[in-house]
């Protein structure tokens, strides 16, 4: 049986949590000096004249493996409650679930195939 | 089963005892474990820096801190407070706010993690529904923080940075939330006091590790990565990135990643210990020692001994798994990225379907013995 008892403390856990960085931040504000110069705001390359911005187009090489994770991401989502609730489903569930991840081991092995799961 | 002490019912009750609505009593307790929670775990990460320390030394035969503090170990608060009074800098090129709310985008999810950590059966902030789940969902939180702020710092170590942490959390987080689900379907629950409970009973040789073992090892090198522990700490890998997305960052931003890093080392070990390790349970169940003397479940200073081992209990198995994470760094030499998304996608993944699979067979199998 799932009932929505105990999240009031979730939700007053992240005001506190978050009232954490802005405390952080805002204590060393008072404290701590500042001088800034222009040299000082410079872009750190090991001590050379930064060349160009890193905000440029680029390939970022793992594009399809984001596109992998979606699949297992939302496959491992409708999961959860099967595994939860397995013991009252028996042995039918099971079976389905082992269709339901045949299907997507066959996705798997057809994007490793593919080549996809390569950094090249 | 020994319901163990109820501190939130005796407090709210004594509370309504000087009339006070029970309302009103919950909302004096609410905020009560959660700050508890909250100090107590900056503890914890100075504790872990300090053996992050000390340890390193002693793998390297040096003596690490040694002044501030008997053997040292209050260097991580010296550490933290220089912190504190560092000038803060934001790069002339950079994205002002992104860069600000980066690291608090990290540090926030790992502390709220805590809500879901149980030191005994009633000692945690809150046993919601969810559990495990939420924190598998806040984990992965995290790394659009560290993107975001390698991406806000306009710098090219810090942006490789960002994406490679990007890279791994994709990477790792499957296999993660995979092992993290056959624990689920044997406890028939995700709350993590319903997983700590189901291993209790028969000490150590209840604990999910033996009839998880290869769970545990998934879960443990996904845990690592998730943190970004040596051999995967890719994302701020010195010798390629200077510091990967913390390049530009100093004082208390950098501070809060340093802190975030911490905590999040110490969330994981503690997670292992209570979902593998048998979290707050004794090698030798408390419960059988107390019934072979004839001592009532109920007794309150029996409790309260419950109470103290079970907090002492999930300390030493976190700790002593920390100890090993940090053997493992002055061990094992930085995987590369290649090798990491192989590890990743192509053994870790099929394994722990194939470990879930099991665990589903095996519990239709023998039900009795893998949770009914």
């Amino acid at each position: 049986m799932f009932v929505l008892t105990g999240y009031e403390y979730l939700l007053g856990f992240l005001l506190v949590c978050g009232f954490v960085p802005v405390l952080a931040l805002t204590a060393s504000k008072l404290v701590r000096p500042s001088r800034r110069g222009p040299v000082r705001r410079t872009t750190y390359e090991s001590g050379m004249e930064p060349v160009g911005g890193a905000w440029i187009q680029f390939n970022i090489r793992y594009y399809m493996f984001a596109l992998v994770f979606v699949v297992f991401d939302v496959e491992t989502v409708f999961l959860y409650p099967w595994a939860v609730a397995f013991s009252q489903l028996g042995l039918l569930a099971f079976v389905e679930a082992l269709i339901f991840i045949t299907i997507l081991v066959i996705g798997l092995v057809y994007a490793w195939r593919k080549g996809a799961l390569e950094w090249s | 089963m020994n319901p163990g002490i109820d501190l939130q019912g005796t407090f709210i009750e004594s509370l309504q005892g000087f009339g006070l609505p029970a309302g009103a009593a919950k909302a004096i307790w609410m905020p009560l474990p959660m700050l508890i929670v909250l100090v107590g775990s900056t503890v914890a990460v100075l504790i872990a820096v300090w053996m992050e320390r000390k340890v390193s030394a002693a793998a390297q035969q040096r003596i690490g801190p040694e002044y501030i503090g008997p053997l040292g170990i209050l260097a991580p608060l010296a550490d933290g407070l220089k912190l504190v009074f560092k000038e803060d800098i934001i790069p002339a090129k950079a994205d002002k706010w992104l860069f600000t709310f980066g690291p608090m985008i990290v540090v926030i999810p790992v502390f709220l993690s805590f809500l879901i950590v149980p030191f005994g059966e009633n000692l945690l902030i809150s046993d919601v529904g969810m559990g495990v789940f939420l924190w598998i969902a806040l984990s992965s939180v995290v790394p659009i923080g560290l993107l975001m702020s390698g991406y806000a710092s306009n710098n090219k170590y810090s942006l490789l940075g960002g994406l490679r942490a990007t890279a791994q959390s994709l990477a790792y987080e499957i296999p993660l939330a995979l092992a993290v689900m056959a624990i689920a379907m044997m406890s028939n629950s995700l709350s993590t006091v319903d997983i700590v409970q189901h291993q209790s009973g028969y000490g150590l040789l209840g604990w999910n590790v033996w009839r998880q073992p290869f769970g545990f090892v998934i879960f443990f090198i996904a845990a690592l990565a998730e943190c970004e522990r040596t051999p995967f700490d890719l994302p701020e890998a010195e010798e390629e990135l200077v510091a990967g997305y913390q390049t530009e960052y100093s004082g208390m931003k950098f501070a809060l990643f340093y802190l975030g890093s911490y905590v999040n080392l110490t969330l994981s070990a503690l997670l292992v210990s209570i979902l593998y390790l048998g979290g707050w349970e004794a090698p030798i169940p408390v419960g059988l020692i107390s019934s072979t003397f004839n001592i009532s479940d109920t007794t309150p200073w029996l409790q309260v001994i419950t109470g103290a081992i079970g907090i002492l209990m999930t300390l030493l198995k976190t700790y002593a798994l920390v100890f090993f994470i940090v053997l493992i760094r002055w061990t094992i030499p930085r995987v590369r990225i290649d090798q990491l998304l192989n590890l990743g996608w192509k053994f870790l993944l099929p394994v722990a379907l194939a470990n879930l699979l099991a665990t589903a067979g095996l519990k239709l199998t023998f039900p009795a013995f893998f949770g009914g």
